[in-house]
């Protein structure tokens, strides 16, 4: 049996075995990392759903049930800017992803409350929607299957110039509907020029409130990659076990051979669609961190109390960063047209930045 | 002297051999083809595309965050409208991120009538494009503007869309581009793919030199104090025509200015200009409900109401759902010489 854990959650890791979830295993150390960043990912996320109704923010979309996928996505991710590493085209899901890179949960917090500190959009964009060009990780767009035509493009740059990068493109299973998921097949695979995209398809089952199986036939979506000989595989995206491992051998094959590769997910999306439909928390899904504690539990390299404890340090952070966020700067009329152009020494009109029309408002 | 294709095409060679141009891509550009127009014949970082213009602009986007320089074509406007939420996200990608992002892309598509090119090859896209709050628009008249104005979008670090006249396409130029060879017989030989069999086929570019026709800088092609005319693309050499045959038959004298760059715009030379002459006829062929031109009138209005000697009016297209095939609906519904002309004489005779 694995023993009692002390103190400190982390203390008795040496003496921990693996922790299994059907044919794969992942290190407890490892396993418990993905747990912290869960949580802390949910909490943020939790945090955020409060602000849309107190007021604090507005809009909320993000991705409580995609964690169990979306943290180990973000571990393995090769981080870093420049076609050498990885490019991520994300969905407004993918907070999970972000924590576990290293973003502050500040930073998410900060957009939400929509701060001149907002790293990703200056309080212009809704939370969810990162940009972090150190990483790689393009500016997250509302508008859903554009991430699509867009993966090529990274991912032709990355052939190109050798090495193993590759491009990591996310939406959501409605959004397959759109032209441009069968664009990046298409373009992913021109005969003597495929690319290294990992297509990844997160599937919760929902267009916006629309059940996917009122308006799609297909009985995965990886088989459409078939005609294109994407490979492809159905991960339980509910078990960060075995998405770990899916991502690692989709990353490998995509590394390695240079050619796409795609994975669906079948995940559960916890808070409904959006704020729009009330954020409220659905309880007839699977909750991949419950599922998860409960099986770190099982397995004796958690306890309650240590779990308690990484909640409630995750709840501290979060209040901290939303006091914090709260006293920052805010945007002001001045700044209304800041970064639309960048500078240039070929334009009369706008050597710098937009200015308002022509020579004049 | 070169055509105006002819100096898309040495912009694009200069372009992929001083100024850093990664790929040059669309339906057809590569090679056996290099362009519908031949505007890249010849190009070594030229290549096709499935034909999916979603796609193109997507490529283009990925590549330029990717770090590279792109230049992209959509094959005829006609055809962009489907890419319109892509241009859109491409002009908003430095702005939304709060510039940690810029999107140096370069987007080439002919645009207007004159090719007897019936619903889908006459449209024109300047009025919809300069709703595209990031982007820079610009649409030259001449081979030499064509070739300065393309090296501006390659050099510009934003998104620039290059809009180029379909019925000026072929016109020869009336002024050389740098290091372009003085008989257009050897330039057709050195750079124009040989019909037929193309294999083993390779240009050989002379030595064009850099220069620049500065966004937002229009050009006065004509002077004269009687009333101002404003256009670009294919109606501006049409309002120059009918200003010489003005000037010989009635006297009359104007400001011709080519504006080159729909945005931004050289709203100082439209200013001077009025000041001088009191008078103002914008002339464009896209169709007139919500047309850029409006937006040019609503400026002038704001700014110059009192400078005005006789109302400020436009020329455009008409408002219908597309141009027919028979030269009879092309001819009746976008602006050409003789409504032009008469435009242009009632503007400056009216009695102020």
């Amino acid at each position: 049996m694995p023993r009692e854990l002390t103190q400190t959650e982390g203390n008795g890791l040496a003496l921990a075995a693996d922790i299994v979830s059907g044919e794969y295993s992942l290190p407890a150390e490892r396993c418990l990392e993905i747990f912290r960043l869960m949580v802390r990912a949910r909490t943020m996320e939790e945090r955020m759903i409060k602000m849309s109704k107190s007021g604090e923010g507005y809009f909320w979309i993000g991705g409580p049930g995609e964690e169990a996928f979306n943290v180990p996505l973000g571990l393995q991710v090769k981080k870093g800017r420049g076609p050498d590493y990885d490019f991520l085209h994300l969905h407004y899901r993918n907070s999970g992803t972000l924590i576990a890179m290293g973003m502050p949960v500040l930073d998410g917090i900060r957009q939400m409350a929509m701060t001149w500190t907002d790293p990703h959009s200056r309080g212009r964009n809704f939370v969810g929607h990162y940009s972090v060009p150190e990483w790689n990780v393009l500016p997250v767009c509302s508008v859903i299957g554009v991430n699509w035509v867009k993966a090529p493009g990274t991912a032709h740059v990355q052939k190109r110039h050798g090495g193993d990068g590759i491009t990591i493109v996310v939406g959501g299973d409605a959004g397959t509907a759109e032209g441009d998921f069968n664009s990046c097949m298409v373009w992913s695979t021109r005969p003597g020029h495929e690319l290294p995209v990992l297509m990844i398809v997160m599937n919760n089952g929902y267009g916006i409130s629309t059940p996917a199986y009122t308006q799609h036939s297909e009985l995965h979506i990886i088989d459409r990659g078939k005609p294109f000989g994407i490979p492809g595989e159905v991960v339980d995206g509910n078990d960060p076990i075995a998405s770990w491992h899916a991502i690692d051998r989709a990353m490998r094959y995509v590394r390695s051979e240079r050619r796409p590769y795609m994975i669906e997910a079948l995940v559960s999306r916890l808070y409904g669609h959006s704020s729009s439909s009330g954020a409220m928390r659905v309880r007839d899904e699977r909750d991949c961190l419950a599922e998860f504690e409960h099986k770190l539990i099982e397995a004796g390299v958690l306890d309650e109390e240590a779990a308690a404890r990484i909640h409630k340090a995750a709840q501290d952070e979060c209040e901290k960063a939303l006091e914090q966020a709260l006293k920052e700067p805010k945007p002001t009329a001045a700044d209304v047209r800041r970064f639309t152009y960048a500078s240039s020494d070929y334009d009369v009109v706008y050597p710098d930045d937009y200015t308002g029309l022509p020579n004049g408002d | 002297m070169a055509t105006l294709v002819q100096a898309v095409r040495l912009a694009l060679h200069y372009g992929e051999t001083y100024l850093g141009v990664t790929d040059i891509f669309g339906e057809d550009v590569g090679p056996p083809l290099g362009g519908v127009f031949t505007a890249t014949q010849g190009l070594k970082t030229a290549w096709n595309t499935p034909l999916d213009e979603r796609g193109i602009l997507g490529m283009a986007m990925g590549i330029a965050y990717a770090g590279g320089r792109p230049v992209c074509e959509i094959q005829f406007c006609d055809y962009a409208f489907n890419t319109i939420d892509l241009m859109k996200i491409a002009g908003n990608q430095r702005w939304a991120s709060g510039g940690n992002y810029e999107m140096p892309i370069v987007l080439m598509t002919p645009s207007g009538s004159g090719i007897r090119g019936s619903l889908y090859h006459s449209h024109s896209f300047e009025s919809w494009a300069s709703r595209l709050a990031g982007w820079k628009i610009v649409m030259p008249s001449n081979a030499l503007d064509a070739y300065g104005l393309m090296l501006s979008a390659i050099a510009d670090p934003n998104p620039v869309m290059v809009l180029l006249p379909k019925a000026l396409l072929r016109v020869r130029g009336e002024q050389k581009i740098p290091g372009e060879p003085e008989d257009e017989e050897e330039l057709k030989r050195m750079i124009d793919a040989p019909v037929g069999d193309r294999t083993g086929w390779q240009p050989r570019w002379p030595p064009v030199q850099e220069y620049f026709v500065p966004l937002g800088k229009a050009a006065l092609v004509r002077t004269g104090h009687h009333a101002t005319v404003v256009s670009y693309g294919r109606t501006l050499p049409l309002c120059v025509k009918a200003a010489d045959e003005l000037r010989d038959s009635d006297g009359l004298e104007f400001d011709v200015i080519d504006l080159r760059s729909i945005f931004p715009y050289d709203w100082h030379a439209i200013s001077q200009s009025i000041m001088k002459t009191g008078r103002i006829l914008i002339v464009n062929e896209d169709t007139e409900v919500t047309n850029f031109g409006e937006h040019l009138l609503r400026r002038v209005i704001d700014h110059h109401y009192y400078d005005l000697l006789v109302r400020p009016r436009v020329l455009l297209g008409q408002h219908i759902p597309g141009i027919g095939l028979n030269q009879e609906y092309e001819k009746n519904s976008v602006p050409q010489l003789p409504s032009i002309r008469e435009a242009m004489k009632a503007l400056a005779t009216e009695e102020a």
